[in-house]
């Protein structure tokens, strides 16, 4: 059994051919052979990532781009070891983070992407609508119950029912959990004292399930239950969501155009490396909890060749790119983030 | 033993070597894991110590990380499936040792053993849309006047320490029933013979069989408890993923392999990890433990049944000797 595994794997490894065989870190490759190049992070883009990869190596034949989607932590500390080219993540690097990585390291906006509440309240057929407080006091475990005055107020002509709120949360650590609890800690200081914001954090009670489909499964089976999932995989699931009341007092639902509102609205005040969340973003059509996603780069790198070719992929991905971001359920950036990413582009030493 | 070693070629010392080598190569890895997960939670241990055992906080944000409810479900959700799925593991195991017809038995042991060839995220999605609804329903129409016993306290999710109890149970019933069906088939005849020669009906018999066999049926079910301590993927679908401690069947519970399973891939902070990796440093502890105690029963059975079954041959090799 272990021979024939081992034979299987060495004709896999011929089947690939010329491609697999352009050893890392040979930049004095000669002219017409393969460069791949390795990147690892963020499961949250990994869709649209290996579209635009896909389609990147049929514009250009001899680039090959590999991402293994790893979760976001595990892409920063296989930047940081350098056993990648390039990383992606859902929350931008802390400042430890930063300093204990071995070169400057740049971040690059690449999609946006957002969260919205679902719910299963047999007999409620309008859309609820939340607030952030809101939200933070029932995963804070303080709104325990469906009709509570907290919650009637926003939904005025609703019947809500007498039922207890099951609050559904990730139980792996995760980019979606990172926006949510962002969010909830800009708004309620109560959150941000008890919880904090993670990838995983240590929630006062409810129920912990895997994934976004553990958390939409367990929502939709269990009558009473609040939950959380990536706006993308609520639009492909058909799941109905709640719309959330943004900086303005709006209440939006969101979609793809709110949440490039949200984009737009926080680009006035983009500090220069790309760093900033863009929860509870100012606006009117703004979606209060959406982020970036970011592709990571060392400003500095020494393969010079591949620094060539993520640079000029980046440039492809912001411009075309941006065209198949819609049809996979992702909201493109705003112009004016692509407009100063092509000038934070020239920052990397090619 | 004289007459084997002159016969002793050089091909059997080769092979002595290479399979000794081999057996010895399994030590090594077994020491080596348990020194690289000492190694790579050394920073938790440092910081935590024995807190790091009685610690009810798991908070990534604070840096503040205590095992003990993870402790605690491991071992009460392994426990609890003990308690479920022994009499069904033992039953099957005895009727097909000692009451099934022959044309039964392989096919009975067959099926059982399948069990065990099921992928336990297989199990995990089953026990998400059958077993988690059916445990609902069963919480729900739990009277009112139980609800205030410790044991069924808490609102009616359906996932929980129950549903994660059962699915191991379900999951373990291979194990310990194919360990305990050979225990039984290594009781000697003679013992039953010697039962219905003294006049005891087939229940009785059997009952002297299992007695004979105790310890290694005991060591059968502490197979099983190893095996349901170290399940990962299907319990961390049903169990509700929420450290505290509770004797509530119906309260959303956390194990050991299922926080390091959920939390490993994301933890991105150095402390963190260390911490994670001493979870499983414990949960390696506690397994080995577990699983040399059930080594040790076996084996202290096999002991008696060699002595007693190979007796009168020894007899006549000795007097074929003299």
């Amino acid at each position: 059994m272990k021979a024939l595994t081992a034979l299987a794997v060495v004709v896999a490894l011929a089947a690939c051919g010329p491609k697999e065989r352009s050893a890392p870190g040979a930049a004095s490759q000669p002219q017409g052979s393969t460069v791949s190049i390795n990147g690892a992070g963020a499961t949250f883009p990994y869709p649209i990532y290996s579209k635009w990869f896909d389609h990147y190596h049929q514009l250009h034949p001899n680039v090959q781009i590999n991402y293994q989607s790893i979760g976001s932590g595990g892409g920063i500390k296989q930047l940081a070891a350098q056993t990648v080219f390039f990383g992606a993540t859902d929350g931008p690097m802390t400042d430890a983070q930063l300093e204990a990585s071995p070169g400057p390291v740049l971040h690059f906006p690449t999609v946006l992407g957002a969260v919205v509440p679902i719910y299963n309240l047999p007999g409620v057929t309008a859309t609820l609508r939340f607030s952030g407080p809101v939200l933070a006091d029932i995963y804070l475990g303080r709104i325990r119950k469906w009709n509570a005055p907290a919650i009637a107020a926003l939904n005025p002509g609703v019947k809500l029912p007498d039922t207890d709120i099951a609050a559904v949360h990730r139980s792996d650590g995760s980019g979606t959990t990172y926006i949510f609890v962002d969010y909830l800690s800009k708004v309620s200081p109560e959150f941000r004292k008890t919880v904090g914001v993670a990838t995983s954090v240590n929630w006062p009670g409810g129920v912990g399930a895997k994934g976004n489909e553990g958390v939409a499964g367990l929502v939709r089976q269990t009558p009473g239950a609040i939950g959380y999932v990536e706006l993308i995989y609520a639009l492909q699931n058909k799941i109905a969501y709640g719309a959330v009341q943004n900086k303005a007092g709006e209440f939006v639902t969101a979609s793809l155009d709110s949440v490039t509102a949200a984009a737009a609205g926080a680009a006035a005040g983009m500090p220069e490396d790309f760093r900033v969340s863009i929860t509870n973003a100012e606006g009117k059509d703004a979606y209060p909890i959406a982020s970036f996603t970011w592709l990571l780069l060392y400003e500095n790198p020494a393969d010079k060749e591949r620094a060539r070719i993520m640079a000029d992929f980046l440039r492809w991905a912001l411009a075309d790119g941006q065209q198949q971001a819609r049809e996979l359920g992702y909201a493109p950036l705003p112009p004016s983030v692509i407009e100063k990413e092509l000038e934070a582009l020239k920052k990397i030493r090619i | 033993m004289a007459v084997k070693r002159t016969r002793t070629t050089g091909d059997d010392r080769w092979f002595r070597i290479g399979t000794g080598a081999v057996a010895a190569l399994v030590l090594l890895i077994v020491a080596g894991i348990g020194v690289e997960l000492w190694r790579q939670s050394a920073l938790s241990i440092e910081k935590f110590g024995f807190r790091f055992w009685t610690g009810r906080t798991w908070d990534p944000v604070a840096g503040e990380f205590g095992a003990l409810p993870f402790i605690w479900g491991t071992l009460y959700s392994s426990l609890l499936a003990m308690l479920i799925s022994t009499p069904v593991a033992l039953g099957i195991a005895i009727y097909i040792s000692e009451l099934s017809p022959r044309r039964l038995r392989v096919p009975l042991s067959y099926l059982t053993e399948l069990l065990a060839a099921i992928p336990s995220i297989v199990y995990g999605l089953w026990g998400i849309f059958v077993l988690v609804p059916a445990v609902r329903k069963l919480e729900i129409a739990t009277p009112e006047s139980w609800k205030r016993l410790p044991l069924f306290s808490g609102p009616p999710l359906g996932v929980g320490m129950l549903s994660a109890a059962l699915i191991l149970s379900i999951m373990v019933i291979p194990f310990t029933s194919s360990v305990a069906r050979e225990v039984l088939r290594n009781v000697p005849s003679a013992q039953r013979e010697a039962a219905y020669a003294l006049g005891a009906t087939r229940w009785e018999a059997i009952r002297i069989a299992i007695g004979y066999g105790k310890t290694g049926i005991v060591g059968a079910v502490m197979l099983g408890f190893g095996r349901a301590l170290g399940e990962t993927m299907a319990v961390t679908m049903v169990i509700g993923n929420n450290p505290n401690i509770s004797l509530s069947l119906f309260a959303p519970q956390y194990t050991m392999a299922a926080v390091i399973a959920n939390e490993f891939t994301e933890a991105a902070d150095e402390l963190y990890l260390h911490a994670l990796v001493e979870i499983g440093l414990l949960l390696f502890v506690i397994t080995i433990v577990v699983n040399l105690l059930s080594r040790l029963l076996i084996w202290s059975t096999r002991q008696r049944f060699t002595t007693t079954a190979a007796s009168p041959a020894m007899i006549d090799q000795g007097a074929k000797a003299a």
